[in-house]
């Protein structure tokens, strides 16, 4: 099938299997799944500007699927959600301000590299401990039966003395988020992380999910699968400003985002069911392999000097 | 348990078949008459572009999911 607009010829069969599986990984870890989209764009011949726009749209597509089927069963904070989509969208611009910033100074691409390896690797070395030792622990009794009802959604962590800590900071202006049974948190600290993920978004293209949803789960002390549902209402904001912003500069070509995303409607209704199926420490251990892969991506980066 | 899996694994497998059927025909019909207009429409009016691409893939994730949840209701035979 030919895309006049990238002036790709690409098999359509291949984008809707692409689509389905970044549908699935998204509907179940809340992520946009940019790290698989964009290669298997440029597998085919698709050019880098327009693999980055093109992927952009059909995450919007497939978010807005995967935060719909998680909204019906409670798993979306809307509050949250608008707050971080704010913090994102400010910390996408600085992080694309920062790489012009890091590109007159002429070394972009090894600072840039470095500090995404040490803080994906971190994560997922964080992540692995956490919830493999909250799991050892067995504070949770019930994990083998389904996660529908909300009690079973809060979750039990390692980590948690901290994240408590953290939501005693007082910094004003403190605000409630019933639905993920948060009774006060600092405004600032929500904007801080969606920041933070926001710049990385900026600095390595696509959502940053990666690094987002460990954050909700580990800094703000949301519940799993409320911030795998909210990172997902999250991106569909973030992700439609980068799609008017790219579209406008002539990165998009939306015919491929159309077909990739009738995969991705089947793909996301499946990982949002399997969610029902895991407790919050087993999707979290089941995360860990994403931000490896996105070391793999940098590392790989920098052994050729071209972005894959 | 192992009925309902069963039931639900061939619901699936239904739906998935008469949505290949949907989509086949929608990549024939819609995709190759939108096709030019919005190459035109990106070669020459980007920000008309940048609204209609947000609008057609928001519509197609709404469009979508209504049809695949109608679809597994239908297939399995009770409206949830």
């Amino acid at each position: 099938m030919f895309f006049p607009i990238s002036n790709a010829d690409i098999n359509p069969i291949y984008l809707v299997v692409v689509g389905f599986i970044i549908g699935i990984l998204g509907g179940f870890f809340g992520v946009g799944g940019s790290f698989i989209a964009g290669p298997a764009l440029r597998l085919m011949g698709v050019n880098w500007n327009y693999a980055v726009g093109t992927d952009l749209a059909h995450i919007v597509g497939k978010s807005i699927v995967a935060a719909r089927q998680h909204r019906t069963l409670g798993n979306v904070d809307l509050k949250l959600g608008l707050i971080m989509a704010l913090g994102t969208i400010a910390g996408a611009e600085a992080g694309a301000q920062l790489i012009q910033a890091l590109k007159r100074a002429g070394n972009v691409n090894t600072v840039v590299s470095f500090v995404a390896i040490v803080v994906y690797f971190g994560i997922a070395v964080f992540m692995l401990w956490e919830s493999g030792t909250t799991l050892w622990s067995g504070k949770k009794s019930s994990q083998h039966r389904t996660v529908k009802d909300k009690a079973s959604k809060q979750d039990h962590s390692v980590f948690g003395p901290v994240t408590q800590m953290i939501q005693r900071l007082r910094i004003w202006p403190m605000i409630s988020l019933p639905t993920s049974g948060i009774r006060a948190i600092s405004l600032w600290t929500i904007l801080l992380v969606a920041f933070i993920g926001g710049i990385f978004s900026g600095f390595l293209g696509g959502g940053a999910g990666y690094i987002r949803m460990p954050s909700m789960v580990y800094v703000l002390g949301i519940p799993t699968h409320l911030a795998v549902g909210t990172d997902l209402f999250e991106i569909v904001i973030s992700a439609s400003y980068g799609t008017i912003t790219h579209a406008i500069k002539g990165n998009v070509d939306i015919l491929i985002a159309l077909v990739m995303h009738t995969g991705a409607v089947i793909g996301a209704q499946i990982g949002v069911v399997a969610t029902q199926y895991f407790a919050g420490p087993k999707i979290r251990l089941a995360f860990v392999p994403l931000p490896l892969i996105g070391v793999a991506i940098v590392v790989y980066t920098l052994i050729t000097g071209q972005k894959v | 348990m192992r009925r309902n899996t069963t039931k639900s694994l061939r619901a699936f497998a239904i739906e998935l078949a008469v949505y290949s059927i949907l989509v086949v025909i929608y990549f024939f019909l819609v995709l190759h008459l939108l096709g030019g207009w919005l190459f035109y429409l990106e070669a020459q009016h980007r920000y008309i572009y940048a609204a209609v691409a947000l609008l057609l893939i928001a519509g197609q994730a709404v469009a979508l999911d209504t049809v695949t949840t109608l679809l597994f209701r239908f297939l399995r035979g009770r409206w949830r």
